[in-house]
């Protein structure tokens, strides 16, 4: 090739004496250097969402230094330790050991006789021994610098105990949220976040499909229907805590006798209040909606004209060859858009916080009228302490979030593999 | 031999009638399916309306002037001062933080995943960015304040860098926009045809000739749009700077206080339980109306752009 081209310029790279810019050599050069370029932004942004994981699980494991209040070992009764003893003799304990008005509210919130044994347990720790935390540790100091660590407690709190803890474990998932971070949970937040994905679902599936069919299978190109779909490309835009606000003028204010269960009469109008899960869940409802009608539109419009021409020869009507023909096929493709859209509501933090989830709550919720938290509101409060331990709380959270999202996705690419079809 | 087969059973006399039946059915589906499409125009209202209404509220009260809200450089509803600034400038400094990392990131990722990657590199490239993409907002938050800022503080020094600043929280917002950034690029710089990067090669072009002067130029409205969706994402940004960015309104243009922006102060402020028709409860409606305007301005920016400079190629 080199033959080909006039001589290079002496003057040096990038000239030449013609007016063709022959430097194959300079151009190559320079060619390299922004591949690698392209390449460096591309690793960069796989190092930052390996360093996003590290740092989660980071967080979620490691060392733990508490003290007691009160040593259980001192608990022991006839030389049975606290952790063996019956149900009947901790209820003695906690009688023996709180105030008669303290012991009185406990049974008065749920009879002693009704609560199992590892809820008694619970009280106890959380009553008289009361575990505190005195410093946390990360993971990776943890496993570089323990002996340090034990040395540095030692010195500085002779009574507490050193452990290392996995802040996730089957406890952490099934116990209600505590106000001490050691022996708190996340089986509200799971809870909340479940009953109030039933209903974003319940109330935006229906309606998102329907507009989409509406929209494909329905619509003439005239103004009223172009206004509708410029529409919702639009409202798929809007940032998510400007429906928090729509959310808590709508239906926590203006709706609040549906949305607190007055009408249906079961709360006490005076105490009513639309702060609940069915308001929450109404609210993800109108976020995730252009979502779901912009996926589900898609689905339906990969589906062969063929086929429905097909239906109307055999002299099906509209909505016969829709209900028989074009849903079904259309389906997988409409479920793996709601399941995307499904996540993208579970992992929601803003809106509920402007519509008003609660913060500290340690109840299940019972029904749609239910105060609510949910498992990002969970992560918001707990990354907003302060205190090391709740940080760690949170990053354990995090983990049980990613994986429900992780499950999520995968299901839905699961789908998409399963039942799309090539016409 | 059809004759034989079909018999032709005549029981009705009376012609065919083609004319098109009335079926009720038929039309009551078609009403609700009407509706459900409509429904989204009800959402507008309603955001319109229900933001709209409260908002002119806390415009009508008496303390409440214009010259104040863009003269003062203070936000304190409850005291009379209405100086919008302080959140207008977090705001803006978070999003060009944001975009100073996700613009030259994403196009550089993107640019490298459609015309330098292979087919197997871009299959493992792409659910990574989907994760990425997937990953809620809170998560990042959590990340800007437990990686970002002692990674910030450690670098330039802890009485440089506050515990809460907007470097922290721009910096991860920007990592949150990338796969955004990227994936709409790729889909602009995709929909170039091969023949164009034929041309340029057969006119003796290097690869990163073709990429950067023909295939780049000939995708740039659908990159403009890809860069404007992401300001537009910026802005309306709620977690990472409610969590990472500081709480308290603060006039700076030093990235390394705490300040707060629009979104991060409608969630601090609405994070107790808000009393009906207070001043604090009337002036996150006008904030969300303002960031409402703001993102469907630039939406529909984006959407012109792409409509009218958008290249067809058969």
């Amino acid at each position: 090739m080199k033959t080909l081209t006039p001589a290079p310029s002496p003057k040096g790279r990038g000239e030449s004496t013609t007016e063709y810019n022959v430097n194959i050599e300079g151009r190559n050069r320079i060619g390299l250097v922004w591949t690698l370029i392209f390449q460096a932004s591309t690793i960069a942004g796989i190092i930052a969402l390996i360093a996003l994981l590290i740092n989660i699980v980071d967080g979620a494991f490691g060392y733990v230094a508490y003290e007691a209040k009160v040593d259980p070992a001192s608990l022991a009764v006839d030389g049975i330790s606290l952790e063996e003893q019956s149900k009947e003799q901790l209820v003695v304990l906690l009688k023996s050991k709180l105030s008669s008005g303290a012991f009185n509210k406990l049974d008065k919130d749920k009879p002693f006789t009704d609560r199992s044994r590892a809820d008694v347990y619970q009280v106890v720790i959380e009553r008289i021994v009361k575990y505190k935390v005195v410093e946390v540790w990360n993971l990776w100091p943890s496993l570089t610098q323990g002996a340090e660590i034990r040395v540095e407690i030692a010195e500085k709190y002779p009574n507490a105990q050193l452990k290392f803890v996995s802040w996730l474990t089957a406890d952490f998932i099934t116990r209600p949220q505590s106000s001490e971070a050691v022996s708190t949970g996340v089986r509200t937040a799971i809870l909340g976040s479940f009953w109030t994905i039933i209903f974003t679902i319940l109330f935006a599936f229906p309606i998102g499909v329907g507009a989409a069919i509406y929209l494909e299978e329905y619509a003439t190109d005239n103004w009223l229907n172009r206004i509708i779909q410029t529409n919702i490309n639009n409202l798929a835009g809007v940032p998510s805590i400007v429906y928090g606000i729509l959310g808590l003028a709508l239906f926590v204010r203006a709706l609040e006798p549906l949305t607190s269960g007055q009408i249906f009469g079961l709360v006490d109008p005076t105490t009513a209040n639309g702060r609940t899960i069915l308001a929450a869940g109404l609210t993800l409802g109108l976020l995730v909606l252009p979502i779901i009608i912009i996926n589900a539109q898609e689905a339906i419009r990969a589906v062969p004209q063929s086929l429905r021409k097909a239906s109307y020869g055999i002299g099906a009507t509209k909505w016969q060859t829709i209900w028989s023909h074009v849903i079904p096929n259309a389906m997988p493709g409409i479920l793996t858009g709601t399941i995307l859209a499904v996540s993208r509501a579970i992992g929601e933090t803003a809106p509920l916080v402007v519509v008003g989830a609660s913060t500290a709550i340690s109840f299940d919720p019972t029904s749609p009228f239910s105060k609510f938290t949910t498992l990002p509101i969970q992560i918001y409060q707990w990354t907003s302490r302060p205190q090391a331990e709740f940080r760690s709380a949170a990053a354990a959270t995090i983990l049980v979030l990613l994986i429900m999202l992780l499950s999520l996705n995968a299901s839905a690419i699961l789908l998409r593999n399963r039942f799309s079809r090539r016409y | 031999m059809a004759e034989s087969t079909i018999k032709w059973v005549e029981t009705d006399k009376r012609p065919l009638n083609l004319r098109r039946k009335l079926r009720v059915g038929e039309l009551v589906i078609q009403g609700l399916l009407f509706f459900s499409g409509f429904f989204s125009i009800f959402t507008t209202i309603g955001i319109v309306y229900e933001l709209g209404k409260e908002a002119l509220l806390f415009f009508q009260m008496p303390e409440f002037n214009l010259i104040g809200t863009i003269a003062s450089v203070e936000w304190k509803p409850h005291v009379g001062k209405f100086g919008i600034w302080p959140l207008v400038t977090a705001t803006m400094m978070t999003t060009v933080i944001a975009m100073a990392i996700a613009i030259p990131l994403g196009m550089g990722v993107a640019i490298y995943l459609s015309e330098y990657a292979s087919p197997k590199v871009r299959s493992i490239l792409k659910p990574v960015l989907e994760v990425l993409a997937g990953i809620p907002t809170i998560v990042y938050g959590y990340f800007a304040l437990m990686f970002m800022t002692p990674l910030l503080r450690s670098v330039f020094g802890n009485e440089v860098v506050q515990i809460y600043n907007t470097a922290s929280a721009g910096l991860v917002m920007g990592i949150l926009i990338l796969p955004l950034i990227t994936s709409m690029t790729e889909d602009a710089l995709s929909a170039v045809p091969r023949s164009l990067r034929e041309a340029a090669y057969g006119m003796g072009a290097t690869k990163l000739e073709a990429a950067l002067q023909v295939v780049v130029p000939a995708a740039l409205s659908g990159i403009a749009a890809a860069i404007i969706i992401g300001i537009s994402r910026a802005i309306g940004e709620t977690m990472i700077v409610a969590v990472a960015a500081g709480a308290g309104p603060n006039f700076t243009f030093n990235p390394f206080e705490g300040a707060e922006t629009i979104t991060g102060h409608i969630v601090r402020i609405s994070g107790g339980d808000l009393a009906y028709d207070s001043v604090d409860y009337n002036s996150i409606f006008a904030l969300g109306l303002l960031l409402f305007f703001i993102t469907l301005t630039l939406n529909i920016i984006s959407q012109r752009i792409v409509r009218r400079f958008w290249e067809v190629y058969e």
